[in-house]
């Protein structure tokens, strides 16, 4: 397996697989599934200080090639992650990429102080990309000052190196990605959903109870390429990439346009052992580009 | 334990108007119980994308099969309508908590009301309980009789009553019509069904045992996303409930109405 390690800050990643955060839960049913520890980390789903109860239902829908969801960062308040959730993923040889969400700036160094210090989280992922909530999330991604402002808040408290996940719902993505470098962030993970909606066949009326959605899945992919092949060329900080990856061929494509690690989401919903399957098949696409490891692809479409 | 596994088609037919039967065989059949689900991924391309819940009507243990009944009606349905015998099915399952057909002793009788797509599970929750000695009494409501199914089948298991919206067959309205004409004497009753009948039924009868089985749109069908969660009411501890992993079936008074 060592073709496949990878070391970003904070991570040291046995291969580049993880699902991203709000796709998997806190792991605990898939760890029904398979043993997590065959992954490269864990993005936790999204915690806040208080029990957040999320958006009314219905909070998805199918597109195509892809899907809607406005769940609304529900989850139990960083009290109950701490004690139950973190204490449960201990039991597995995975680092934990804790996303912090919040209300407000104060809201995200509580959140970042506290989680950070937690012994299985290795990364925080700050969460300023949250297309489905009206305060907190989106507002504090779109604008390049406001973003800098709450990285370098969060570094001040963070015990971990600090991610920041990127909207796509923004003019231009690079701007942002520079002014959380320069905020101080360790790195980049990208990207968030996409602002959509789906229109009921027969009421002409959203779908999905809160309007809108953010989209993903492999309808999203070419925007994600994209971006990240942008953020590459503009910034000296590691890039997780993520958006439609569904097999192996996305997590070479995310890599060869500069991300260092892969982050597989919606894709778990419908094959629920994605990930372990994406890891088995990674060497024998190594091989096929006559490459020994993995990291000798990272940017290679910049070359 | 829930299994991903590719499971054969044993047969396929319609059975009313976009009403289809469909029979699948493999291992993970030996872990069903009534009122359980399975998520279908219905193409290997990604379109549709999403896996389909479906609940199980039929379980045969002894052959390793079982037998769902779907409406062919969206895109998915409408793809998995057009497998064949021998063709292979992505089924993760069994998934959910069922009904308690412990519920009621041998020799006591339960009501199992129905409506629409929300009728097969009560197919196979009714031949265990008559499998265990209960009698049953069947209600089961569709929009019209284009759309009736398992007549035979559900009057072999006990007393049945045929609801319609539209009159054309059995009584004309709605489930609790009948309920109210008949007024029959049982231990618990068990539903599946529309949220508008199953608030109902919870009302018609406040001092009886029940278990309702709910439905809600599901993105990962195993309880990590969050997306099929209802709201609870204030009698029990927690503030919602997950219809994948929780129920899909409840106690009567769990879920908020």
């Amino acid at each position: 397996m060592s073709r496949l390690k990878i070391q970003i800050p904070g991570l040291d990643l046995k291969n580049p697989i993880m699902p991203a955060s709000g796709c998997f839960g806190f792991g605990r049913e898939y760890a029904q599934l398979y043993d997590l520890s065959k992954l490269g980390a864990i993005m936790i789903k999204a915690t806040t200080v208080e029990t957040r109860p999320g958006n009314p239902t219905p909070r998805v829908a199918e597109t195509a090639a892809g899907m809607l969801n406005a769940i609304g960062l529900q989850n139990p308040g960083i009290e109950k992650v701490m004690n139950e959730e973190l204490k449960f993923l201990e039991s597995y040889d995975v680092p934990i990429i804790a996303n912090v969400a919040g209300t407000e700036t104060a809201d995200y160094v509580e959140v970042a102080r506290r989680i950070s210090a937690a012994p299985n989280v290795k990364a925080l992922e700050l969460n300023i990309s949250c297309p489905n909530v009206k305060c907190g999330g989106i507002q504090f991604g779109t604008d390049p000052e406001t973003a800098r402002e709450l990285v370098a808040a969060v570094k001040a408290v963070s015990e971990v190196p600090v991610y920041v996940k990127l909207s796509p719902n923004v003019t231009n993505i690079v701007d942002i990605a520079k002014a959380v470098e320069a905020g101080g962030a360790d790195g980049i993970t990208m990207i968030n959903t996409l602002i959509g909606m789906r229109l009921h066949e027969h009421t002409g009326k959203p779908v999905i109870a809160n309007g809108t959605g953010g989209l993903s899945g492999p309808a999203v992919k070419p925007v994600a390429i994209r971006m990240v092949y942008e953020v590459y060329k503009a910034v000296n900080i590691p890039i997780i990439g993520m958006g439609g990856v569904t097999e192996a061929q996305d997590v070479i494509d995310f890599m060869s346009a500069g991300a260092s690690a892969v982050a597989v989401g919606t894709a778990n919903f419908v094959d629920h052992f994605v990930c372990p399957n994406i890891i088995e098949e990674l060497p024998a696409k190594l091989d096929a580009l006559g490459v020994e490891h993995i990291s000798e692809i990272i940017g290679r479409s910049h070359r | 334990m829930i299994r991903q596994e590719k499971m054969t088609v044993v047969s396929q037919r319609q059975i009313a108007t976009n009403i289809f039967e469909l029979t699948l065989h493999g291992e993970l059949v030996q872990d069903m119980t009534p009122g359980q689900f399975v998520h279908v991924k219905v193409s290997d391309s990604l379109e549709p994308l999403l896996r389909r819940p479906i609940s199980i009507a039929n379980i045969d243990k002894d052959n390793n099969e079982f037998t769902m009944i779907y409406r062919a009606e969206g895109r998915g349905t409408k793809v998995l309508a057009t497998n064949r015998e021998g063709q292979l099915v992505n089924v993760l399952g069994p998934i959910g908590n069922g009904f308690p057909v412990e519920a009621v002793k041998e020799g006591g009788t339960a009501l199992l009301v129905g409506g629409g797509i929300g009728v097969p599970p009560l197919h196979e929750l009714s031949k265990q309980l008559n499998t265990r000695g209960v009698k049953t009494i069947h209600v089961l409501g569709f929009q019209t009789e284009d759309v009736c199914f398992y007549e035979e089948e559900f009057n072999a298991l006990g007393e049945t009553h045929y609801v319609t919206v539209d009159g054309s067959k059995g009584t004309k309205g709605f489930v609790t019509n009948v309920l109210e004409l008949r007024a029959p004497e049982f231990d618990a009753f068990y539903s599946c069904g529309p949220l508008p009948m199953l608030k109902a039924l919870e009302g018609f009868y406040p001092d009886k045992e029940g278990y309702l089985s709910f439905e809600e749109r599901m993105g990962c069908g195993i309880g990590a996303c969050f997306a099929c969660v209802c709201k609870t009411t204030d009698q029990i501890e927690k503030d919602y409930v997950k219809v994948c992993s929780d129920g899909p079936v409840f106690p009567k008074g769990t879920v908020a109405l």
